[in-house]
């Protein structure tokens, strides 16, 4: 197979090769049960104990017992929110947000069917949230605001510092769905008054299949997966040993290259965008250019559809993705760029870019040679609008 | 990524017939951006013999649409518009090798982009002419009560997924799917009751009872159908299951009014009449 030149890293990334070789022995030769009597299970513990710590730091938590271990950031997001409700169970109320990723917004759907009563703030145009109306959303019955940190679409980034402490000083939980940020910039739960945090570890270069949850030292707790006594009670399930292995060495990498995110990647990013807005006319970035992600570019192209582009960059081995009708599998388009009011002809063409410290300069030179001539073929199609 | 066969492949990387022809003599119009895909069709027509001379597209949307659009011009160049007329989203996603079930309402498009078209040379105002008399279901992509009904009769759908992924009705908000159910519930209660009532002409007629089912069966069913192309036709003669008939209007010299007769009328009056009948023009 030819080399792709991957930029969409916001779905998931490459596996660090380092990562893979401190997984290795997991799946081979060191294959115990880390709940066995025995040595040859019982000395796993320390692997992953040392992985915890490993994450612990990426975030800056106080203690690496705030880390749980699960199979997936959605898993960590409904531990998160169930835990809370079933640790309220007097107050029906809950506080989130249009463009959340479908793994908070498909349960907030399902729990209005159950009894609860959900507030989906809006997000403006550049699809950053109006803090006074969080402010009034509150009432005596809210249990749990549940607010991402950055949004994976638009790559624009929340204010969960602020967030966090309108929820504190009213003593309402607080989670925060960090999977798109951890590890792309810097984060310190000491600092930080969130209750919840979900992470995973294929979107910072470890393994698919496992995830993590931070819960705050004194946050009320009840497990969602019910079972074994694993991580002290909280998870029921034997460890993914090798991944989380894999998520520890990928914590510690990305706490090592998180520099490199905001600098050199940014850099990249820029780089790309610029191009793209100078060569490409009708084009629009979406979401706000400065409360954003180091990494992430949505590009709305007017008058063609994102699934064709994408279709063409795929010839040209890259890989992208887009959040119009045709790529959703559902025919509606991206529910993010709707929220946000971005004008339906560029969300239709709308492609995300998303970078990660592996993309080279010469990639997107590459990419920045082929994409004026991709959009111009398919606007010469296109019904609609000129050049 | 969607499992597309080597011809929508090949037909979406080299696109035929991208373009639009000045002064068409006919054109159609169809979709629009916010459905997600738009489809603008302009064809060459030559007058005389109703020959489609030339078809070109421009067209919005995801590779099947484009292959879609590209594979209909292919088709339709070189044949007459009666014989245009017939094709359907099935021969185009056949053409296509096949479609996703999912991308299904791509085919359709190319279908009613056609028939657009040739309304649009009939002059007739594109599609249009009906809208009072059909019903918006589907608010998020527009679908009217017609279109669900014709895609439900053309490709045999039974569910609503399935007429989802033939017009897109039901695939935004959701709140039409009970309507779509209702639709569909209707159409398919009528079309258990219907051969019942066809099978019923099995005692032998007299010629006064089939001549006089004859005259009915022209004026409902088949003299409307030749008007709407500009055509008409007379009954002349019937002698015993011999029926002589007459046509009128744009039928007179058109190439194709003996397939319509056999076809056509003569399929029609075995239906309705009696299986044995057997028509013959008369040109006189």
């Amino acid at each position: 197979m030819e080399k792709i030149i991957y930029v969409d890293n916001n779905a998931t990334t490459k596996v660090a090769p380092e990562v893979f070789q401190a997984m290795r022995p997991f799946l081979t030769d060191n294959y115990g049960n880390p709940s066995s009597m025995h040595n040859f299970g019982g000395s796993i513990v320390k692997y992953i104990e040392d992985a915890r710590k490993k994450v612990a730091g990426l975030i800056g938590a106080a203690d690496s017992s705030e880390i749980i271990f699960t199979s997936c950031g959605t898993e960590s997001d409904n531990t998160a929110i169930n835990s809370t409700l079933r640790s309220y169970p007097d107050k029906k109320h809950i506080i989130t947000t249009k463009v959340e990723h479908p793994a908070v917004l498909n349960l907030c759907k399902y729990l209005e069917t159950v009894g609860y009563r959900i507030t989906y703030l809006d997000v403006g145009p550049d699809g950053l949230l109006d803090i006074n109306e969080l402010k009034n959303a509150v009432d005596h019955d809210t249990v749990l605001i549940s607010i991402m940190h950055a949004n994976n679409e638009t790559g624009v980034i929340f204010p969960v510092a602020e967030i966090a402490e309108i929820a504190r000083v009213r003593d309402i939980t607080f989670h925060t769905d960090a999977v798109q940020t951890v590890g792309k910039i810097p984060i310190k739960m000491t600092e930080l008054p969130v209750d919840f945090l979900s992470l995973s570890g294929h979107k910072l270069h470890g393994p698919k299949g496992v995830g993590a949850l931070y819960v705050r030292k004194g946050t009320r707790f009840s497990p969602f997966m019910v079972g074994g006594h694993q991580e002290n009670g909280r998870r029921a399930g034997t460890e993914n040993v090798a991944s989380i292995v894999g998520l520890g060495v990928a914590a510690e990498l990305a706490k090592n290259n998180i520099k490199e995110e905001i600098t050199k990647v940014k850099k990249l990013r820029d780089k790309l965008e610029n191009y793209i807005l100078e060569n490409v006319s009708n084009t629009k970035v979406n979401g706000d250019s400065k409360k954003r992600l180091p990494n992430t570019s949505n590009i709305g192209f007017e008058f063609v559809e994102g699934e064709a582009i994408l279709l063409k960059l795929d010839e040209k081995n890259i890989a992208a993705s887009s959040g119009s009708a045709c790529t959703s599998g559902s025919l509606t388009s991206s529910h993010v760029l709707k929220s946000m009011g971005i004008p339906v002809t560029f969300i239709q063409g709308s492609v995300r870019f998303s970078l990660s410290r592996y993309n080279a300069d010469k990639e997107i030179d590459y990419i920045n040679k082929n994409i004026p001539a991709i959009i111009g073929k398919l606007r010469e199609i296109s019904p609609f609008g000129k050049k | 990524m969607w499992n597309y066969t080597e011809k929508v492949k090949e037909l979406f990387k080299n696109p035929r017939n991208v373009g639009e022809i000045k002064n068409p003599d006919a054109r159609g119009d169809v979709g629009s951006i916010i459905c997600g895909d738009a489809l603008k069709l302009t064809l060459r027509i030559d007058k005389s013999t109703e020959v489609i001379k030339d078809a070109k597209f421009k067209t919005f949307g995801c590779a099947s649409a484009i292959a879609s659009s590209s594979a209909l011009t292919e088709m339709i160049k070189g044949k007459t518009i009666k014989e245009a007329a017939k094709i359907t989203n099935k021969d185009i996603a056949k053409y296509l090798g096949g479609l996703p079930e999912e991308k299904m309402h791509c085919s359709v498009m190319g279908m009613e982009a056609l028939e657009a078209a040739i309304e649009n040379y009939r002059g007739r105002a594109t599609s249009k002419k009906e809208v009072g008399k059909e019903r918006i279901i589907c608010k998020c992509f527009n679908v009217t009560d017609k279109k669900i009904i014709s895609a439900v009769k053309e490709n045999n759908l039974k569910t609503v997924e399935g007429v989802t992924n033939y017009t897109k009705a039901g695939g935004g908000c959701g709140k039409c799917r009970p309507d779509i159910e209702n639709i569909l519930k209707e159409y398919w209660k009528k079309e258990a009751t219907k051969p019942k009532l066809q099978k019923k002409p099995k005692k032998i007629l007299t010629n006064l009872e089939k001549i006089s089912l004859i005259t009915k069966a022209i004026k409902r069913e088949i003299r409307p159908q030749l008007k709407a192309d500009g055509g008409d036709i007379e009954l002349i003669d019937v002698d015993r299951n011999n029926v002589y008939l007459k046509f009128s209007g744009t039928c007179l010299g058109c190439p194709s009014s003996s397939f319509t007769l056999k076809n056509f009328v003569e399929v029609r009056l075995k239906e309705l009449v009696d299986p044995e009948i057997k028509v013959f023009e008369v040109r006189k």
